[in-house]
């Protein structure tokens, strides 16, 4: 019995996303599921009902109506009390929970007795769950609209142009804070002809910054002792005074301030002081996108446009529900990625499996007990990029490119083992003493040889196989003793033919015995630095 | 010249070749490495011919056989062309094989010596193997000289029931051996050993007919190997330690190299020896169904050189088709010129492009590219991200994307060079033809990729002269 999957309308006041789009709606019943979506739900998206029930689902008069009949509700923001009054036990409830910040809300929905997947605790770290990352969805559009808030409150050109009517100079943007939405900012800046500047107190983003086209603002500060120290001495008052002079700085400089600085758990960090935004030049734009966590700007005022100081300054805490239709659309991808994952059998039936890394971190609540927070992750890589990527080259290099490989597995290296000494013992019992003797300097000397040969870089294999062709030609030995050995008395042998096939073999090997030698030396004349 | 005295010249030449092997691992030292093999060859012979086993009757027959087979050698190793190269090694593969069969023939039909019971039963057995391996090295080395010259086709031949038809000649080979060690006369062991040859002959054939062009680099590395195995049979049969120590020397030298080429391409050795890959049949109805959508963007010359012009780092990734159309001099010249004008240019040289384990990197020093340029697989592919053009000159299997992206690809799991992370990768081709492998190259169709048809040398002369003007 397959599940039916509900979308009800976002009551949030000003909430223009939903859930899911037509277009995922048709993908949801490919894998099963049946669809139902409150009336009007994609209105301010600019999805209408009719759209909706093009791609298959049916339409629900009422949110009562709605969360009677479905197993599974797809949200964007938290439930309200409200709405948690209206959910039956045992639906799987998916959106954004927030359950750090809403202990509440978590009770209650536990009461319900429901399983609740929380969007935002999507465990970023593992690549395969990146595909459902909505939060890094979220963060890339609010980091494209900042920009458009603060060009629709600028006054200039963001691009600089010589026209008939004058020089205009470029506009100058910084952006505080360098992860999704501040790389996603200051590419849309630098795409619209800005000179962007960044900063961001993780140094390894320095060359993400400049690969977006802008320029990376160092705090001028080193650390004593820093590389040994670790993350948190970084933080020193020292530090902070050094970043603090940098952004009283940059707000001389610079037209429009973009701060995305967000501490996870905690109020934003306090980044322009009222002091900083009087020393911007007037007509200038802050934009803060950390308004909803208290502003990484003193003077923000959550949810509005304020002018202070002949500055205005964005505090939208909404910016994803600003570009509603893009919202939706990728936050509904990212569920319906997250749903194949629940329904990997494609029948409709989810399997919320707590053994899976992806899904035990999304999952908060379960059959109406608490699961979060999730126990942390043991991830094969160490989450420090750098290291990881540094890490194997030595490695490799030891090896000259070939390395030794990995060690033999025990079962493949016992079976080996095995062989070689039936082999031997199979020698052993059957070989007359004399043969011993040649057999061992054999076997030593195929070792020999895979000792020696085994750095041999790639680029001299060529001139390595011509000048073991030419050693080969050791073989004229065999001819040369058979041409005219001393012989015994009366000891007659068909001299003439043994003779002749001993000449041939010598013309043989000496042709490659001398060309083999001359090519090499030709060949590696040619190797130079 | 005692018997001591050239027992001991053995043990040094032995150590000279040791040391010539451990010279060739590395620039600096490979040119001292065959001098110092030079010298061991010439120190075994002359204490050969001046020790205890020959007699000066032989001299003159000596000097003469080896004063027509040097100077054969060296007229061959003077006239031969770089992109000739692998011919000439399968070549003189198969001169070791030939001498290893005749010495083997003349050490049976010598009747100065006198083995009994175990002991004739033992150097029968090396006489066979011997002649065996000998005969297997002569006709495939042989074919495969057929094969990269081009006077063989490059598609695999496959007999039907091919693996039971190699396994009955072995099994007769086994039998024929039982016959010749009970044979009462000289002349009944003479008849089972031309009997064993021809069957060694056809095999030795058979084998490499089967091995599609791409994979010749293993196939000339394993004869490599082969012929050294023929030499250390050879000194089984003759007690001669030197044979043998140098003959396991080549053996196992050749071997490793052909497990390295096999690793990169991620293919078990087992299944390269038993051929058939690249014939299209299943592999090509595979690539149909993944069949890569999309238009392939042509490119110009003179565009393609306003790439170069305006790229600070550009990596080129050389295969065969640089080899057949001989531009490495051409490719040095646009190398030059980009360099003198600050742009980083590096090689990419995959382990099996060419047709023979380093042929790229032989080619590109021919051309006078310098060896700290030119970069291995493993060193370069994290740079591809970073570089702004990666341009692809006759390659294509090996800088196939399907490699990692389709499990289903005939070659999924072989390492490949990552030119698609560029952010430009123009391909030199002559045609959409697939490569050896027969598989389709997804590469051709990505958005940042350009195709530049038409000979490699002319093209790439094109691509000079507009960088110059």
């Amino acid at each position: 019995m397959s599940l039916t999957i509900g979308v009800p309308r976002e009551t949030f006041p000003n909430e223009k996303r939903v859930a899911t789009v037509p277009d995922v709606v048709e993908k949801l019943i490919k894998l099963g599921f049946s669809v139902v979506v409150e009336t009007e739900a994609g209105a301010l998206a600019n999805f209408d009902d009719e759209s909706y029930v093009a791609a298959g689902a049916t339409i629900a008069k009422s949110a009562a109506e709605l969360w009677a009949s479905v197993d599974m509700a797809f949200k964007v923001r938290a439930p309200s009390m409200d709405e948690v009054a209206l959910i039956k036990e045992g639906t799987t409830l998916i959106g954004f929970i927030w359950p750090a910040q809403n202990p509440d809300l978590m009770q209650a929905l536990a009461a319900r007795k429901i399983t609740v997947l929380a969007m935002d605790c999507v465990p970023r770290q593992l690549s395969r769950a990146q595909k459902m990352d909505a939060l890094s969805s979220m963060a890339n559009i609010a980091g494209y609209r900042a920009v458009v808030e603060a060009a629709n409150q600028f006054g200039r050109f963001f691009t600089g142009q010589i026209t008939a009517a004058g020089k205009v100079p470029p506009a100058k943007v910084f952006v505080a804070g360098a992860g999704v939405a501040g790389l996603a900012a200051l590419g849309t800046a630098v795409s619209l002809g800005a000179i962007v500047r960044a900063n961001d107190t993780r140094s390894e983003v320095a060359d993400q910054v400049k690969s977006m086209g802008a320029e990376f603002v160092k705090v001028d500060y080193e650390e004593e002792g820093s590389g040994g120290g670790g993350y948190a001495k970084v933080m020193s008052e020292g530090f902070q005074a050094a970043q603090r002079e940098m952004y009283a700085q940059q707000a001389r400089e610079v037209d429009i301030i973009i701060t995305t600085a967000l501490i996870p758990g905690k109020p934003a960090p306090r980044l322009i002081t009222a002091e900083m935004v009087s020393s911007m030049k007037a007509g200038s734009v802050i934009v803060d996108m950390a308004a909803e966590q208290g502003g990484n700007c003193e003077l923000t005022v959550p949810g509005e446009v304020v002018v202070r100081h002949g500055v205005t300054i964005v505090g939208y805490a909404d910016l994803p529900s600003r570009l509603s239709k893009q919202a939706s659309t990728l936050y509904a991808t990212n569920l319906l990625r997250l749903t194949e994952e629940l329904c990997k059998t494609k029948d409709g039936i989810i399997d919320v499996n707590m053994d899976d890394d992806a899904i035990r971190g999304l999952t908060v609540i379960k059959d109406g007990e608490i699961t979060w927070p999730p126990p942390p992750l043991v991830l094969p890589a160490p989450p420090a990029p750098k290291a990881a990527s540094a890490a194997p080259v030595p490695a490799k290099k030891s090896g000259h490119g070939h390395g030794a490989g990995e060690p033999m597995s025990t079962k493949s290296l016992a079976i080996t083992f095995g062989l070689g000494a039936l082999a031997f013992w199979f020698v052993g019992a059957n070989a007359p003493e004399a043969f011993l003797g040649h057999f061992t300097v054999f076997v030593l000397a195929c070792f020999v040889g895979y000792m020696v040969v085994w750095n041999v870089t790639p680029a001299l294999h060529t001139p390595l196989m011509s000048v073991t062709n030419a050693i080969s030609s050791i073989i004229v030995i065999g001819a040369l003793v058979q041409i005219s050995p001393p012989l015994g008395e009366g000891v007659s042998r068909p001299g003439f033919w043994i003779g002749l096939l001993a000449v041939i073999s010598i013309v043989l090997t000496s042709i490659n015995m001398f060309g083999g030698f001359a090519v090499t030396k030709r060949m590696l004349a040619m190797f130079r630095k | 010249m005692s018997a001591s005295l050239a027992t001991v010249s053995y043990i040094g030449a032995t150590i000279l070749f040791i040391l010539s092997l451990g010279g060739l691992s590395n620039p600096e030292t490979s040119r001292r490495g065959n001098v110092l093999g030079m010298i061991g060859m010439a120190l075994a012979v002359v204490a050969t011919v001046f020790g205890p086993q020959v007699t000066w009757a032989g001299v003159p027959w000596i000097v003469i056989a080896m004063a027509v087979g040097g100077s054969v050698g060296l007229y061959a190793a003077r006239t031969v062309q770089m992109t000739q190269m692998p011919e000439l090694v399968a070549l003189m593969h198969s001169l070791v094989g030939l001498a290893a069969c005749l010495v083997g023939f003349a050490s049976y039909i010598d009747t100065a010596h006198t083995f009994v019971g175990a002991e004739k039963t033992i150097h029968d057995v090396e006489i066979y193997i011997g002649i065996l391996i000998g005969a297997v090295t002569f006709s495939g080395s042989l074919i495969a000289f057929g094969k990269l010259s081009a006077k063989i086709g490059g598609k695999p031949l496959l007999l039907p029931g091919r693996h039971l038809l190699n396994l009955a000649g072995l099994l007769v080979v086994i039998w024929v051996c039982k016959g010749f060690l009970n044979a009462e006369s000289v002349g009944g062991g003479f008849f089972a050993l031309i009997i064993m040859t021809l069957i060694a002959l056809a095999f030795g054939v058979h084998m490499v007919m089967a091995i599609g062009g791409a994979d010749m680099p293993v196939v000339v590395s394993m004869l490599n190997s082969y012929s050294g195995w023929a030499a250390a049979a050879t000194g089984f049969m003759l007690n001669n330690d030197l044979l043998i120590v140098t003959g396991a020397l080549v053996g196992s030298s050749g071997a490793i190299l052909s497990y390295i080429m096999c690793r990169a391409m991620n293919r078990n050795f087992i299944s390269v020896i038993a051929g058939g890959f690249g014939t299209g049949g299943g592999t090509v109805v595979a690539a149909a169904d993944g069949q890569p959508a999309g238009e392939v963007i042509p490119v110009s010359a003179t565009d393609t050189a306003e790439l170069l012009k305006e790229s600070k780092s550009v990596i080129i990734v050389p295969g065969y088709g640089m080899a057949v159309a001989q531009a490495q001099h051409t490719v040095y010249e646009i190398t030059k010129h980009l360099r003198e004008k600050g742009v980083t240019v590096r090689f990419g040289i995959h382990p099996v492009a060419g047709r023979m384990p380093g042929h790229m990197n032989v080619l590109l020093a021919e051309a006078k590219v310098p060896y700290d340029i030119v970069m291995e697989m493993d060193e370069i592919n994290d740079d591809f991200p970073e570089t702004d053009v990666a341009m692809v000159i006759g390659a294509n299997d090996i800088v196939n994307p399907a490699a990692q992206e389709d499990p289903n690809s005939p070659i999924a799991g072989m390492p490949v060079l990552e030119v698609w992370k560029a952010k430009t990768s123009i391909v030199m081709k002559r045609s959409m033809a697939s490569g050896y492998a027969g598989v389709d190259n997804p590469l051709f169709y990505k958005e940042n990729n350009r195709m530049l048809f038409g000979d490699a040398k002319k093209m790439l002369d094109e691509v000079l002269t507009a960088l110059k003007a």
